[in-house]
């Protein structure tokens, strides 16, 4: 177990009353509560995180953020393992177990380094370059790059065992960044009374003022006063704290997007707590104090482990109390780094040095690291870092003014640690994704927000204004105006009293160091280090002839990274500018866009996953269809039973049964699935004429009629049975797949086009258990389960309906039949669909009754030529094309679809036409969707002459049936086609017949046979 | 995510919403004959302007019910809201509503009854 080395006594967050233990590759340190595992693996003197991403490097930890590009670790084990974890944002937990990544055998020994060693030969755009001939080789190719490129490794268990919430929620003001301006805001926000959430990504709210031991705010150290307006906020009830929380998400209309990490920080997890919540949040007002982040500097060997940020140095010294090294070199192009280096010092640490690229330094830090005894060399660069698996020693030259060129001889140091700043970054993100413009800050070398689009504000350092006192006074200006426009008032409180050093910030152009070596010699300079991006492959994409800054990311990939370039893309742009010979702004940024950090897929799922995926609707009777050993297949959302597989059958067989059966017995398949709607109203008849093809108007009460629908461009849309129950009233059915859309469709039109018409729809799909007896004794077994109603042929014909008694059960009968055998469809109410179901089955024994599934009534409605839409057709079928002339009305004045049906195309004898297929060799079934040819042996391309759209081995004729929608199909019947096979099977040879293959005559609707 | 005010409703997530295209197509009655391209612009022919866009909009998930909406394509911005049947009132509605090349074609004409 070993000791943490480098752990100081303070620490802002760190709780030494709770130790915990961990382990980072299968050895155990020991950490604090209030660390995150970088700060304990620092406080244990680890600096050897993992390996880079393209190169292999060694890299360590570089920021004490969100931020981070180096060290990503895989956090967990099994199924509940995540990898590609910033160990800067993971909290300490007890029995936390981490595994670095991307290395093979061991992080120490890599086999995958070779690739830095190759590294000349891989440069931007290498694999553009090199794997694209021949296109087919890359299949072999990405195998092997992507066994060699790439971070971490999922977890292998497919299903996530976590669970994870969302939440709705609706407030004035939010705020983003729990820093010293957000704080502020809030609270002055939320003095006003209306609903204020305030969230911060970090596990405590105070942001850099958490780092800062140097501040004083209302004369009390900066940690105190967080813990002050902390208590503040929770004690109000109209405030919503969320630390651990990312606002990940700025969508339209101020629809905010929330990751909030409940549980990942705690152990045990309590089971009753989700892992991540996703809040959706829809905000008047929104404030953004998101802070800024500092650049590194781009230097040879800058992503050594022990390169860090000077900032996140001062972080880990302040707040968790943990020493990044002993003996440090401070390079910087401007103030901010002169309070980590006194940082340093004071906690222990040496600094050997501060290199300065500036030639002149002044000012109250200048001076106080000068009265610390540093030495300070300005007009210097650091222009080369050395190490193996640690930074050891670093070149130091002097530089010219402007920084581009080394004047004079390097000299070399010794160090353990190299603090870096480069400036500071605005977190300009969400404005951005806000759709906020940015506007370049000439003396702070950065962009910051611009005009807004969306109700927000942004105050503090990621509106550029890096000194406290401004930001805090921005943020009770934006909190006050904010809480105006969202219509409530409060008094703006007084800008607390700020005391620190006073700093000049106004850092130098100094985008990349000089090199003392020549071109292409020398240790790499990174610029974009997750994605392993050099200074050096952002020039040769100049050389190369890219000029646009979003061609360079895309060809370099810079700034393409899971960070989207936090600490990146400013240095790439700088590059850019200087190789082009541009200003900064006239180069222009990359989009920011969501998430602002990787964001947990589970978490965007949340429960909405398998059975919750989508809805499965179910019929009555679907019990029993399964006590009944019946095969299911999907239909739409609905379960339908398939076939019924009794034990030692084959489907075909269970089919086979099925379908003799509804012709030589009786058939009972469950129907309920079929669209009802209940169409009622004054113009109910006027309005079915407009929207069926045939009329509607003239069917006489309790009669039934088949209807086919088109959409006004003349393709048939839906089809079925609507039936008149009373002058103003008609049920009608849909198919089971387009019920909902046929009800949207004529509300559509009722509400847009014809709202005069007094025409109220319903739907009434799931009011009605349906049951469908089919077959010659389906009367015979309907008297013996005691039906009320006469069902003889004059009392009860064919296309009627009546209403009485089955077997006590209220029911609607219709006499309609899709199998073109005697049928009844007996609806009851929903409820009753077992009892009815049951006392069919028990009623219909002795006659041989035979529940069937869908496939057997497809096999049954084919050998009778009638369509399913969305078989048979594909929204480019008209009626006329399946030979349905009979129903399209030549006497009504208008209807959906008439108008289209008289464009001359829609006469074109060479349009698709549904005709049958008869095959020569009975045994042959056609695969659906297979293309019909009229000779086989023509050279490629074949003429085409349509496709297969139906087809069944017919157990009633004996031999296979098709369906077909063919090239002038209707004036092919009697001719032969061939259906070319795949993988060199003969041809099927097929002779083109009329779609009516079983009873032409329709004499079995009686239940009387012709044959 | 497009926040719309329902003017049944109120204020309602658009997921709630399903867009209906082009506002103020009017259905060429059958009896007024109009050419095969004349009825062609009725069925196919939709605008995607870059800026303030008639559309129809209903609230599938929770009233049903259609109406218009004055949006603008690139701010997406609601300008406003109004029934089935009426037009626009704000300034940039009845500019995009006159400016409609539809309002002068056959096609618009054969909606009514002659």
């Amino acid at each position: 177990m070993s000791s943490q080395r480098y752990r100081l006594s303070g620490g802002t967050t760190i709780r030494t009353d709770t130790p915990l233990s961990f382990t980072f590759d299968g050895k155990s340190y020991h950490g604090y509560k209030g660390d995150t595992l970088a700060s304990a693996l620092i406080a244990a003197g680890v600096h050897l995180i993992g390996r880079s991403f393209k190169y292999h490097r060694p890299r360590g930890i570089m920021s004490a953020g969100s931020e981070e590009p180096n060290a990503l670790v895989r956090v967990g084990t099994g199924a509940y393992a995540e990898p590609n974890l910033k160990a800067t944002q993971v909290e300490l937990y007890d029995g936390l177990i981490a595994t670095s990544q991307n290395r093979f055998p061991s992080l120490k020994y890599d086999v995958g380094s070779i690739n830095s060693v190759m590294s000349q030969f891989l440069p931007a755009g290498f694999y553009y370059k090199t794997f694209m001939w021949p296109a087919s080789f890359w299949m072999t190719y990405e195998h092997f790059i992507r066994n060699a490129a790439g971070l971490g490794k999922v977890a292998s268990d497919p299903i996530d065992p976590e669970r994870y919430e969302k939440t709705h929620r609706h407030c004035e003001i939010l705020i983003a960044g729990g820093g010293g301006a957000g704080l502020m805001a809030a609270y002055q926000a939320a003095l006003s009374g209306q609903r204020v959430m305030l969230v911060d990504e970090q596990a405590e709210f105070g942001g850099w003022l958490l780092s800062d031991d140097a501040v004083k705010i209302d004369n009390m150290p900066a940690y105190d006063w967080v813990r002050e307006m902390q208590s503040l906020l929770s004690n109000m009830d109209n405030v919503t704290l969320l630390p651990r929380t990312t606002m990940f998400g700025y969508g339209d209309h101020n629809y905010i997007t929330l990751a909030e990490r409940v549980t990942d920080h705690l152990s045990p997890r309590p089971s009753h707590l989700p892992r991540m919540r996703l809040w959706k949040v829809r905000v008047a007002q929104v404030i953004l104090a998101t802070g800024c982040i500092e650049r590194p500097l781009v230097f040879g060997g800058n992503d050594l482990p022990g390169v860090m940020l000077a900032s996140a140095v001062q972080s880990y010294i302040t707040q968790y109390g943990a020493l990044p090294g002993s003996r440090a070199i401070i390079v910087t192009n401007n103030d901010t780094a002169y309070q980590a280096a006194l940082a340093f010092q004071n906690a222990g640490g040496f600094v050997r040095a501060i290199v300065d690229t500036r030639t002149t330094v002044k000012g109250a830090w200048v001076k106080a690291a000068k009265d610390a005894g540093i030495d300070i060399l300005s007009g210097h660069g650091l222009t080369g870092a050395y190490g193996i698996h640690h930074v050891g020693r670093v070149e130091i030259s002097p530089i010219t003014a402007d920084g581009r060129e080394i004047t004079g001889e390097a000299v070399h140091m010794d160090c353990d640690l190299v603090m870096m700043s480069g400036g500071l970054t605005p977190t300009v993100h969400l404005h951005s994704q806000a759709r906020g413009k940015l506007v370049w800050d000439e003396k702070h070398l950065c962009f910051k927000p611009g005009a807004t689009h969306e109700a927000e504000q942004s105050i503090g350092a990621c509106n550029g204004s890096f000194a406290l006192s401004s930001g805090l006074a921005e943020a009770i200006r934006a909190a006050t105006k904010a809480v105006k426009s969202t219509g409530g008032t409060c008094t703006a409180l007084s800008v607390p009293d700020v005391t620190a050093l006073r700093i000049n910030y106004a850092p130098m152009a100094y985008w990349k160091a000089p090199s003392q070596a020549g071109a292409g010699q020398g240790p790499k300079a990174f610029v974009d280090f997750q994605n392993d991006v050099t200074s050096a492959d952002i020039q040769l994409a100049v050389r190369e002839g890219y000029q646009s800054v979003e061609h360079v990311k895309r060809y370099t990939t810079t700034g393409m990274a899971t960070d989207q370039g936090k600490t990146s893309n400013m240095n790439a742009l700088g590059i850019l500018a200087d190789a082009l010979g541009h200003e900064i702004p006239d180069v222009g940024t990359t989009t920011f866009r969501m998430p602002y950090t990787p964001t947990s897929m589970g978490m965007i799922a949340g429960r909405d996953i398998g059975g919750l995926f989508d809805a499965v609707r179910l019929t009555r009777m679907d019990s029993w269809h399964r006590a009944a050993g019946a095969k299911f297949e999907h239909v739409g959302q609905w379960m339908r039973a398939w076939y019924y597989r009794h034990d030692g059958e084959t489907m075909e067989q269970a089919v086979t049964r099925e379908v003799l059966a509804a012709r030589t017995t009786a058939g009972l398949l469950d129907a309920s699935t079929l669209g009802k709607i209940d169409v009622r109203g004054k113009d109910a008849a006027t309005f079915l004429d407009r929207i069926y093809t045939n009329k509607f108007s003239s069917l006489a009460v309790g009669k039934c009629r088949y209807g086919l629908m088109l959409k006004d461009d003349g393709m048939v849309m839906d089809d079925g049975v609507t039936t008149r129950l009373a002058d103003e009233h008609y049920h009608m059915t849909t198919t089971t797949g387009g019920a909902a859309g046929v009800l949207d469709w004529m509300e559509e039109w009722l509400q847009t086009e014809w709202p005069e018409l007094d025409v109220f729809l319903t739907s009434v799909t799931e009011q009605w258990s349906v049951a469908t007896l089919s077959g010659p004794h389906a009367r015979a077994i309907l008297e013996a389960a005691d039906i009320s109603v006469d069902l003889s042929d004059t009392a009860f014909p064919f296309m009627s309906m009546k209403q009485g008694y089955v077997s006590g059960l209220p029911a609607r009968i219709f006499r309609i039949s899709f199998t073109g055998e005697l049928s009844y469809e007996i609806n009851v109410p929903a409820r009753y669909g077992v009892a009815l179901w049951t006392a069919l089955m028990k009623a219909g024994e002795a006659f041989g009754i035979t529940p069937y599934g869908t496939e057997a009534m497809h096999v049954l409605r084919a050998e009778k030529g009638f369509i399913i839409v969305g078989q048979e057709t594909d929204g480019t079928v008209t009626p006329l094309d399946l030979g349905m002339n009979w129903i399209v009305s030549k006497k009504k004045p208008d209807f959906i679809g008439k108008r289209a049906l008289e464009r001359t195309s829609m006469a074109d004898p060479k349009r698709k036409q549904l005709v049958g297929l008869r095959t020569d060799n009975p045994d042959d079934v056609i695969p659906e969707g297979a293309h019909a040819v009229l000779d086989p042996n023509q050279p490629p391309p074949i003429d085409m002459l349509g496709h297969v759209t139906s087809s069944y081995a017919s157990p009633n004729l004996g031999y296979s049936i098709a369906m077909a929608l063919l090239k002038g199909g209707h004036k092919l019947i009697g001719e032969t086609v061939w259906i070319p096979m795949l993988d060199g099977q003969k041809p099927i040879k097929a002779v083109v017949t009329d779609t009516v293959f079983y009873d032409a005559q329709g004499d079995r609707l009686n239940g009387t046979s012709s044959s | 995510m497009l926040q719309l005010p329902c003017p049944y409703c109120g204020p309602r997530d658009e997921l709630e919403f399903s867009c209906g295209g082009e506002a103020h197509i009017s259905r060429p009655l059958a009896h007024n004959k109009i050419s095969d391209a004349d009825f062609g612009e009725y069925l196919f022919l939709r605008d995607n302007p870059k800026g303030v866009f008639l559309e129809r909009w209903r609230h599938a998930s929770g009233c049903r019910r259609w109406f218009n909406v004055v949006r603008d394509t690139v701010s997406h911005d609601i300008l406003e809201v109004y029934a089935m049947g009426r037009k626009p009132r704000s300034s940039a509605g009845k500019n995009a509503y006159n400016n409609s090349w539809r309002r002068t074609s056959a096609a618009e004409a054969a909606a009514v009854n002659k």
